[in-house]
């Protein structure tokens, strides 16, 4: 019996399409176990046999990191037979499970030769629907991040995980019932974690465990524990809501872990005829973030002011007294948003963001209840998490008595983020012995005893909760290339439990819960679909009282307010150089942050872009340079956390400014601060450097009613003399005839098509330096502009990339022929074929063609190369490269068509990898040939408009124009 | 002759174009010496410091062809820069060498005889520098051959015959391969002087071989006659098509500010202008350090200033022309890329452009200011420099803000960029010392052609 046979025996039955799977599906059964036998039999293989010599060749290749092994036995075991599913250059897909901001989000893993190389959305889990974020795949680059640490290390001398091994069991044995012993980890919202946890803390019933993530959601729990006595999730339902109210918020971006309240909310925007109802979307916002560009109404407001605004948003809807905190300019629009709101009752929502404190929240659970929202926009179920902050208090609190003597800190780096009043990094030093675990010696294993390589969560078993409660299983793809393990497996070894493989305890775990008849198909479906079924959590039914404690007016000073970086996040991604060359959605700097601050606020302090400013707050100060962001409110400051790293890799060292210094407990978000002009400046650099339009027709908007009274007003914008040819055009009848079509109502500019294509295609990082120079490789970028005035600008953003313009400026100017046109209506690139002269790049009216000015991957270790997709080119320096709409990608399905013996592509089969992971399907690609297709639907569509269609470079690529709902009365 | 006050009227409005008291044998010691001579000290000082400005430029494209396109300062969206404004600079400057050489000859033009052999000089050694740029400014430019059709296995296809960068290699490579012939057959005659002056034995045998047997016979003269008239046909459509095609590179291409019809008759204006600087220049230099003051009169370098002063107003002309249609197109795009040349972040070069090319040569409007030989070198810079700026306005500040602001750019220049472009310089230079020192800069034969008919007791020994 072949593995073939087995796999097919061992298919599960449920519905829904199955995967191939390793064979760690299969232990455990008498067959394969047999099987196994008698393939590999046991004990030393004496003779040099051609299958011993094929062993060692696949164990040193596994050694290597080239091959991958997801077997839980930790061992290689070389293909004698030919497996059926695994096709040499044919990707296998695998879900698993991405955590980010305390909570899940279901990842389908590509892998070509056991290397992962893209990570998309799962189309089964609630929160992916198939969608990810960019961080979601730009944290993909970290697994083959060469800085990444590759050894234990004691007191920073080299050691091993044997000679760990043996210190922790006498350490360990010799701390008693663990009075002195404390575990300091990131957000838990794993249940096999849970549950060692709960061991560990039976074993040493004195010692504490801590959670500490520097960007967390402490004040949205304490809003609930204040309006409703209990801590709760509240879950929004955007799709549900005809008006929505974000207060501070931007749930369409940075401020929700998951892709799921982008697809809601754009699922509410979308129009397809001209009197459809989308909608309105109010945004109180200090930074001008992704929500705030979307949102048809958005007032700018200090953070600290924000408080006042929704009490008296409160009272306007029946909350509580008025007390009119707010100016004229707010009462105005506290008006009409009130009557917006108390119009739409049981179909509106306010969103208080994670910045605003508890009373805030509370404050808007209140409204909605009033509005009669609870239960229909928004529900409740129990919280994945406690509030931490406490409980990183105390522990700073036990260092610095010295009742530590020994620390576990698994993964993070707390004593770089930590607020600063705590000192963490100070009391790190006096425990005896602090043992760190971090994927790379990072600024807190400095200081700590000893420091274990982690491995990444592509490389480890574990699991891990949605908010929802939905339970997903991580399974790895590849071995861990540098030995690390997980925190599930440090702390099981750290109790002595009977196994700490990962695999072991996750599997233990999970059949545990399960009927012992149908652990084995459970188990098998979980992984394959990358959820547990039946895990989500009960609705919660709760009753908010009405808040105590008003909220008082801002202060005098500035506010300045930490936000985690679209990029790095709370620093965990500085050395990923992907991430750090993508965009800051709104001001599209890179490889920087910098103190956002309004034009007025940047005149108020006589500084000009780039400029350093000292921030100081309570006594501590840092130096940042300042950065105009028009429509951010005045007096107050925005920084992103996650720059300034001291310690994080060739990449992110150095990089940007480090705000955790002025982070303190008291103002753990917003902040009032002393601001001060220093005579130093910086260079900050964008990748886009002109926010007009010039009054150019590029980004085509109106409002719904303007759009129900001229449906034709985006065509209509182009100035265009009748175009003829003297030679006629080609006809494109035959075949497919690909096109996009993307909807500006639906983007909201959060770059993960961006991140997606870097991933897909190769596309090189290039650095600040080159950024500078223009020299950014992407193939796809979001071009942002704003209107109106600077201060109350609105923005707009429009996703660019080759147009594959039928009569494409670039082709005719190419001397040596190496862009040409395909049948299909693509605009090739042969790559071979170019020399390099640029030429089609200047004669790129939207200047997509993007050129190898120097050697991109000369620095590059060997390692690095893995992430890279196999089915496209790297590129070397000297030619041209730009968007193919991932021909491979069509090529693939082609094939595939063919050999299935099909005459026709399904509409939708064929994906690009920007559309792919689009969480508001604003891309969409096609035949357009086909009447029926989504793209020809679109096209079709009276919003639809070429851009430069004056030229008559007859593009593919055509855009929808934008919509606003305003509110009548604020118009 | 030097008193012009008892010279009759015709002679005032026609003066000789050879002075002072030359025969045709001083003629020849004049020209003939200055090659014949011991090198004086200064040459090996001027082509020492030449020379390693050469070095640089060559060490500069090592650099560049070790590292890639991107050691220069060009950009997305700025693609091409210094590298194509040096190409169509140098080609420019060459358009002088041809225009005298075979337009003047063909209108009979009898002061072109003693400043056409430089001239030419002049135009291959520019066309040699321009050349350079298309061959190292591409990112492959171990594959730039396949812009040429030449079977070759790697590429098995033909080149794209729509692209002016094509028409560019064929326009190109014609004229330097006429301009080379035209010079080296108008050189014959000169080559057999020095052959029959020569002293040593290398001397005899490297002239004699270059002068392909020339015996000055009237049969040999009959045909030579003929066949610099026919390469003088063929040379002057090239004066017109070469930088016709240059500026198609521009003109084809859909960016506001390239997308002008007015690019051909405008490009062929700035580059007989450039070049006729580029030969006054030249001109006062060499005949201040050899002495040629009789055979390059006063005369000649005011009809070239003459030639700049036309030359320079059909370029501000042109200039108004462009500014004036991109007002009157009503195109925004147009409207805004003029608007940007002259107010945007370049209008520096803008107006540099203007203050050189425009105003500068307003002043030989004046008789007195176009015969001082000191001022006509200082306005002949300017019009050099201006020139060149011309190339940049056109090709940076069109590229670096186009149709859509979200890619707009700046360009700045590298040290390699700089360094690569006085290379060039140092390379012509290096070139034409070499040329004054090795071969006769001045046409020994067509001189003579031009001067009075020698009395019996002038005869030399020619």
């Amino acid at each position: 019996m072949d593995l073939v046979q087995i796999s097919n025996q061992k298919k599960p039955t449920g519905a829904g399409k199955h995967y191939w799977r390793s064979v760690n599906e299969l232990d455990g059964t008498a067959k394969l176990e047999g099987w196994l036998d008698q393939e590999f039999p046991a004990g030393p293989v004496n003779d040099s046999s051609r299958r011993q010599v094929l062993k060692l060749m696949g164990a040193s290749f596994g050694l290597a990191g080239l091959v991958a092994c997801r077997r839980p036995e930790e061992k290689i075991m070389p293909l004698s037979k030919g497996v059926e599913d695994l096709v040499p250059g044919k990707p296998l897909l695998y879900n698993s499970v991405f955590v980010h901001a305390g909570a899940a989000a279901g990842v389908r893993v590509t892998t070509h030769d056991g290397r992962p190389t893209k990570i998309e959305g799962n189309p089964d889990h609630p929160y992916s629907e198939g969608k990810a974020t960019g961080l979601a795949q730009g944290a993909l680059l970290n697994l083959y991040d060469p800085d990444r640490s590759k050894q234990v290390s004691e007191k920073g001398n080299e050691s091993s995980w044997e000679k760990f091994g043996a210190f922790a069991k006498t350490h360990f044995d010799g701390v008693g019932n663990g009075d002195g012993l404390r575990f300091l980890s990131q957000r838990v919202v794993s249940p096999t974690l849970t549950s060692v946890r709960e061991q560990a803390l039976k074993k040493w019933p004195g010692a504490k465990w801590v959670e500490w993530e520097p960007v967390n959601n402490d004040n949205a729990l304490a809003g609930a524990q204040l309006a409703f006595g209990n801590v709760v999730e509240a879950h929004y339902h955007l799709d549900q809501a005809d008006v929505i109210v974000a207060l501070d918020s931007d749930f369409l971006n940075l401020d929700s872990p998951t892709v799921l309240p982008a697809r809601q909310f754009t699922r509410k925007r979308k129009v397809t005829e001209p009197g459809d109802a989308i909608a309105r979307l109010y945004a109180v916002e200090s930074q001008f973030s992704a929500t705030g560009a979307t949102a048809d109404h958005r007032l700018r407001l200090r953070a600290g002011a924000i408080a006042a605004f929704t009490a008296d948003l409160a009272a306007l809807v029946g909350v509580g007294e008025s007390k009119t905190l707010s100016g004229e300019k707010e009462r105005k629009f506290l008006a009409a948003l009130a009557k917006d709101l108390k119009a739409n009752e049981g179909r509106s929502v306010v969103v208080a963001g994670p910045r605003q404190p508890a009373e805030v929240h509370a404050l808007a659970h209140a409204i909605n209840q009033t509005l009669g929202n609870c239960g229909k926009t928004v529900t409740f179920t129990q919280a994945l998490a406690e509030p931490m902050l406490d409980g990183l208090k105390a522990l700073a609190a036990d260092l610095s008595g010295g009742k530590v003597s020994t620390l576990v800190m698994l993964g993070g780096n707390p004593a770089h983020d930590a607020p600063a009043d705590l000192d963490l990094a100070g009391g790190i030093g006096k425990a005896q012995t602090s043992i760190h675990l971090a994927h790379n010696a990072n600024e807190t294993s400095a200081l700590a005893t000893w420091h274990l390589p982690e491995a990444h969560y592509l490389e480890s078993w574990g699991d891990a909760r949605a908010l929802d409660g939905t339970v997903s299983i991580q399974q790895p793809m590849i071995l861990p290339l540098y030995g690390g393990r997980s925190a599930l497996e440090v702390v099981a070894q750290l109790a002595g439990l009977p196994s700490a493989k990962g695999h072991d305890l996750v599997r233990g775990f999970w059949q545990g819960q399960w009927p012992a008849a149908d652990r084995e198909r459970v188990w098998r479906k979980a992984l394959h679909d990358g959820v547990v079924a039946n895990t989500k959590f009960a609705e919660a039914k709760v009753t908010a009282k009405a808040p105590a404690a008003g909220a008082k007016a801002p202060g005098t000073g500035y506010d300045v307010a930490f936000h985690p970086s679209s990029s790095l996040w709370d620093g965990r991604y500085a050395n990923n150089a992907w991430m750090q060359e993508t965009p800051e959605p709104m001001s599209k700097l890179v490889w920087d942050n910098a103190a956002m601050v309004s034009p007025a606020t940047l005149k108020a302090l006589g500084a000009t872009q780039g400029d350093v400013i000292s921030i100081t707050v309570g006594g501590k100060s840092i130096e940042a340079p300042v950065m105009v962001q028009p429509g951010h409110a005045d007096q107050a400051i925005s920084i992103s956390l996650g720059y300034g790293r001291k310690n994080a890799g060739r990449v992110g060292d150095g990089v940007g400014v480090n705000a955790y210094p002025i982070r303190t407990t008291a103002g753990l978000h917003i902040a009032e601060a002393q601001v001060a002009k220093t005579a130093k400046t910086h260079k900050l650099v964008t990748t886009q450097e002109h926010f007009r339009m010039e009054d150019r027709p590029i980004i085509r908007e109106a409002t719904t009613a303007q759009y129900k009274e001229d449906p034709k007003f985006a065509e209509k914008m182009s100035e265009m003399p009748p175009i003829d040819s003297i030679y006629g055009y080609h006809s494109y009848e035959q075949g497919y005839q690909w096109g996009m079509a993307i909807d500006l109502n639906a983007c909201t500019g959060c770059n993960a098509c961006l991140v997606a294509c870097q991933a897909e295609n190769n596309v090189p990082t290039v650095g600040k330096a080159q950024v500078s120079r223009g020299r950014e490789m992407h193939w796809i970028r979001l071009d942002r502009y704003y209107t109106g005035t600077g201060d109350e600008a609105q923005s707009v953003s429009q996703p660019m990339t080759c147009q594959q313009c039928e009569t494409a400026p670039c082709e005719s100017v190419c001397p040596v022929a190496a862009t040409t046109h395909s049948p299909e209506g693509l605009n090739d690139m042969a790559y071979n074929r170019c020399i390099g002269t640029r030429y089609c790049a200047n004669n790129c009216p939207y200047k997509v063609r993007r050129f190898n000015f120097l050697n991109w991957h000369k620095e590059d270790e060997e390692v690095q190369s893995l992430v890279h997709n196999p089915n496209v080119t790297v590129r070397m320096r000297g030619i041209m490269e730009k968007c193919t709409y991932c021909v491979q990608r069509i090529q693939e399905k082609k094939i595939q068509a063919k050999v299935e013996g099909r005459r026709e592509i399904k509409d939708g089969e064929i994906v690009t990898a920007c559309q792919q992971t689009c969480p508001a399907d604003a891309i969409v690609f096609g035949n357009i040939k086909d009447p029926g297709s989504r793209v020809a639907k679109l096209r079709h569509q009276e919003r639809n408009y070429e851009l430069l269609a004056e030229l008559n470079t007859k593009p593919r690529t055509t855009y929808l124009a934008k919509l606003r709902n305003p509110n009548p009365e604020l118009a | 002759m030097a008193d012009l006050a008892i010279k009759p009227p015709l002679a005032e409005l026609n003066p000789p174009l050879v002075e002072g008291n030359h025969s045709y044998s001083t003629v020849t010691h004049t020209v003939s010496g200055i090659v014949e001579r011991k090198t004086p000290k200064q040459w090996f000082i001027a082509i020492s410091i030449s020379g390693a400005i050469t070095l640089m430029m060559l060490g500069m494209i090592g650099y560049l062809f070790l590292n890639g396109v991107g050691v220069w300062g060009n950009n997305s969206p700025v693609g091409w820069a210094w590298d194509i404004t040096n190409f169509v600079f140098w080609i420019g400057i060459g358009h002088a060498g041809t225009l005298i050489s075979a337009i003047l000859f063909l209108f009979r033009q009898k002061w072109r005889t003693s400043i056409n052999r430089a001239a030419e000089a002049m135009t291959l050694f520019a066309v040699a520098c321009a050349l350079l740029f298309p061959l190292i400014h591409v990112g492959r430019p171990w594959r730039a051959y396949w812009m040429f059709p030449i079977p070759n296995t790697d590429l098995n296809m033909w080149q794209n015959f729509r692209s002016p960068l094509l028409w560019d290699v064929f326009a190109v490579s014609t004229y330097g391969t006429v301009s080379a012939l035209f010079w080296y057959v108008g050189l014959l005659p000169d080559l057999a002087t020095l052959r029959d002056r020569a002293r040593t034995r290398i001397r005899q045998l490297v002239y004699g071989v270059l002068s392909l047997g020339w015996r000055g016979s009237a049969r040999a003269w009959r045909h030579y006659e003929m066949a610099y008239l026919i390469l003088a046909g063929l040379s002057t459509p090239l004066v017109l098509s070469v930088h016709t095609i240059v500026s198609f590179d521009f003109a084809v291409s859909i960016i506001p500010g390239w997308h002008t019809t007015i690019f051909p008759p405008y490009f062929v204006a700035g580059a007989i202008f450039s070049g006729f600087a580029m030969v006054v220049t030249l001109m006062v230099i060499f005949r201040y350090a050899f002495q040629l003051e009789d055979l390059v009169t006063i005369k000649h370098l005011e009809n070239m200033n003459i030639v700049m002063l036309a030359t320079g107003s059909i370029v501000g002309y042109a200039y108004a022309t462009e500014l004036f249609i991109a007002w009157y197109s009503g195109n925004m795009y147009e409207k805004f890329a003029f608007l940007n040349r002259t107010t945007g972040p370049y209008w520096w070069a803008y107006w540099t452009m203007v203050s050189c090319n425009v105003i500068s040569p307003q002043f030989f409007w004046f008789k007195k200011l176009r015969r001082n030989i000191p001022f006509m070198f200082v306005i002949s810079i300017f019009v050099n420099i201006g020139m060149w700026f011309e190339r940049f306005v056109i090709i940076v500040t069109s590229l670096h803000r186009d149709f859509l602001p979200s890619s707009w750019g700046y360009f700045r220049p590298t040290f390699v960029d700089v360094c690569t472009f006085i290379g060039t310089l140092g390379f012509f230079t290096t070139l034409f010392l070499l040329f004054v020192r090795f071969l006769p800069m001045i046409a020994i034969s067509e001189v003579k052609g031009v001067m009075p008919a020698p009395g019996a007791s002038e005869r030399g020994q020619h």
